[in-house]
Order: structure tokens, then sequence, then C-alpha cells
């Protein structure tokens, strides 16, 4: 199988050219984040909050990793459920937000805001936090260390596979 | 009568609990390299092929297969000939708590969502038996599976095709949702509490064990294969092995019922027994 390798901060052409169903290879940094966090953030959109970090031309990790044993930098860190995301999912692409990194299908309303803003979604394989552990090179604690796993975590990901679920044209290649 | 200390569980249960968070099932394990070679979708095999590599890494390394540990079920068969001194689910509940101790916890108050900080308290599920032993079942279960997880209260009239089709409509709402290739444990009569218990109790039979008793077992063919014509496939992306497993438990019913629970089980089957 043919693999494209990507270095994020994404291109909008880069992001242009991806397809669903094809395989890539990403590295780069994105941010952790899943249900509080996401709740967070849009509060803090709608309450003129500080932001986590920058959501324009970002990619968002929706994972909670395991804790880190000693003398390592992270834990097992597959992806969770992206569904749970979906009623936050169009504000973050409104503002930006470019990639996507979770599992399962998303709503219609989600692959077409996804579409809309030139933006993908990438399907990691659940259930493989032991093996994609092992892709990510550095993780540091970003924001809302109060939520335990929950916390949003800067990961610098090295060749990470994953399929595109939904593409810029509003393909969605999963069932 | 024996008489044991409650406390006298806590060390082996976690330490079963420990080992089964870092090896997923090796029944399990067999049936998703057999998946990965008769795959013919590349995005599907390319799934599996993943899966196996991660539950190899997992066992070398001793990291957890997956970042959800899940929530604590154990079924525990009480013995009646047992006098147990002391708490015995406080005793369970420490038990869990030292088992998750280096793992992510994921336990947290429905309301609040306050996090308990120790992946307790255990679903715990007790059964009196006979002799003088004490025998725990456990179980750990993700969210992604266990939210995907159906009771369908049916109408005797629907029959077997109806139980058949309450399980292809679970995994197929389901989609990709559940970390497929899943396991399925359907739990068919009793009330709508009971087929819920029996769903659960079928997936510790031991993952592709079939049912002793031949009419269900055929049953549970039928929902493999009914299942696998989705062309779901491994993690959605479409394919032929959408299901490893399909175990089905069934109890007795009111004559006006055809209660069917389907819990769904994703491939990172974590489990683990203990007698004492």
């Amino acid at each position: 199988m043919n693999i494209k390798a990507l270095r994020l901060p994404l291109t909008k052409e880069e992001l242009q050219s991806l397809n669903a169903g094809e395989i890539v290879s990403l590295s780069g940094a994105c941010y952790t984040a899943r249900d509080a966090a996401h709740k967070r953030i849009c509060d803090a959109l709608k309450n003129g909050g500080p932001l986590p970090f920058d959501l324009d031309g970002a990619c968002i990790y929706y994972c909670g990793p395991a804790p880190a044993r000693d003398g390592e930098i992270i834990g097992s860190c597959g992806p969770t459920t992206s569904a749970r995301m979906d009623d936050y999912a169009p504000t973050l692409l409104e503002c930006g937000v470019a990639v996507m990194i979770g599992k399962g299908r998303r709503s219609d309303a989600v692959t077409k805001a996804t579409a809309d803003a030139g933006a993908v979604y990438l399907a990691a394989v659940g259930g493989a936090g032991a093996l994609i552990k092992n892709r990510v090179k550095a993780c540091a604690l970003h924001a809302y260390p109060d939520l335990g796993c929950e916390a949003v975590y800067k990961l610098d990901l090295q060749n990470l596979e994953l399929l595109v679920a939904s593409d810029t044209k509003g393909v969605c290649a999963l069932r | 009568m024996r008489e044991i200390d409650a406390r006298i569980l806590i060390e082996p249960l976690g330490a079963l609990i420990g080992n089964a968070l870092v090896g997923v099932d090796a029944a399990t394990r067999a049936l998703i390299k057999e998946a990965a070679r008769a795959e013919r979708s590349p995005a599907a095999r390319w799934a599996l092929g993943v899966i196996e590599e991660n539950n190899e890494i997992a066992v070398r390394s001793r990291d957890f297969a997956c970042q959800d540990c899940g929530l604590a079920v154990l079924f525990v068969s009480v013995g009646q000939d047992v006098h147990i001194n002391g708490g015995l689910t406080d005793a369970l509940n420490e038990g869990v708590k030292r088992g998750y101790a280096a793992a992510r916890k994921s336990v947290a108050d429905p309301l609040t969502r306050l996090n308990t900080g120790t992946n307790t308290p255990a679903v715990v599920h007790y059964d009196v038996t006979d002799g003088d032993k004490i025998a725990i079942t456990f179980l750990a279960k993700g969210a992604g599976a266990e939210n995907m997880s159906r009771v369908f209260m049916l109408t005797p009239s629907k029959g077997e095709a109806g139980i058949i089709d309450c399980a292809v409509r679970a995994v197929t709402d389901a989609g990709a949702n559940p970390c497929p290739p899943v396991i399925l444990g359907v739990g068919v009569g009793g009330t709508m509490e009971k087929c819920a218990l029996l769903a659960k109790l079928a997936l510790t039979r031991g993952v592709g064990k079939r049912n002793p008793d031949k009419r269900v077992a055929e049953l549970e063919d039928k929902i493999l294969e009914a299942v696998n014509a989705t062309g779901i496939g491994a993690q959605g992306f479409g394919g032929g092995v959408t299901a490893l497993a399909a175990a089905v438990e069934t109890f007795p019913t009111h004559i006006g019922m055809l209660p069917v629970a389907v819990n769904i089980q994703c491939h990172s089957v974590r489990e683990g027994r203990l007698i004492i």
C-alpha cells in the first residue's frame, strides 16, 4: 500500500490532496483534547476566555493517554470515539482547526462542516494504544492539568499511520 | 464451613487485573491473526495488522493494550459453605484499585462527572453457588463498545429472526465506534435486566467457545454470519470481519416477552479468572 508522509501543520494544498480511504503517515505537533477539554475550549470561545492553543491550522487528537511510567514520556495513547466531540467540532472548525484524529464515524453535519472548513478527519486504529505510544516522540502537559487524563497534552508525532476517514470533498470512508 | 478473611482477595485480584490490562486474551489474538489472513479489504487488513502488532508490543513492553482500561466488571460466585470475615465488596474494590494503580482512571460520578481517582467502584455481580470457594471473573469494559450496547424488548412472534436482527441492528448502528472487530455477547430471555446480565455473562465464556446447547450454538453461528455480512469490517474501514465471535446465553422468559440484549466487546479483550 502506498503511504503518503505528511508533516504538521498541513498546508491547504496538502489538505485538499487527501482522499478518503487512503493511509497517511503523520508527523509533527498536535494537541490532545477529549470531552472535558472540548467543553472548556467552547466555553472559553463563548465567554472570551483564554484558549489553550492557537486553533487556526491546529491538529486535535481525541485521546486521553494512560499515565507515563517512570522515565517515559507517555503511556498507551490510542484514539477515543470521535462522535462524542461532534457537538463541539463545528465551532472548532470555524476557528480554523485543520485536522482531527480519532476513531469512529462522525455525524453528517460534522463531515460537512469538516469539508466546508477545508479540514480532514483522520482515523487512528482504536485499541492500538501501545503501538501509538511508540509514535509519540515528545509529550508535554499543555493546559487544564486539573482534568487529569482529559487535560490538553502537546504531542510530537512521528510517522503515525492513519486512514483518511473524511476529506475536504466531504467523502467519508467509514461504515 | 470454611472461614476466610476478605482481605486475602486483594493482592491476587490486583495482580490478575494488572496482568489482564496488558495482555489481550490469547483466543482473541488468535482470531485476529486468522482474520488478518482472511480479510480481502486492504484498509481493514492494515487495521488488523496494526492491532496484531499492538497486542504483541503490549505484552512485550507491559504497556496497556488500550489506554481505556475500562470500568472493572466482576462476576463473583461465592460458595455457600464459605464464611467471609470483613467486607467482601470493600476487599474487591481495594483489589481493583491496586490492579488499576498504574492505569488510566476512567471512573466518574455520572452527574458531577468528577473522577473517583481510583477506577473504583467496580461493577460487581454476585452469585451464590455450591462449595466453599470464591470464584471471580474480571472483565475490563471500555466506553467505546459498552456505549454501543443495546436492549430490545421483542414480542415472541419475532422469534429467532428477530434475535438475529437485534444483533445486526446493534452492530450496524454502532459502525466503527466500538472498535471492530468486536465480540458479541447476546442475552435472550428473562426480563429486561436479566437479558442484559446474560449478555455480559456471555462475554466471559471464553472468546470463540460455543454454547454447549446445539440449538443455541447454531444461533450463535447465524448471528456471526449475519453480522459479518454487513461489510463494516475492522475499524469500520469496510471488510468481511466485523465480529470475531458471538456468544448467546438464554434464560426462560414470560409467555408474552422476548427480551434480547446485545453487549458489544471491542477486540481488546482483557479478562481474567481467579478461584480462592
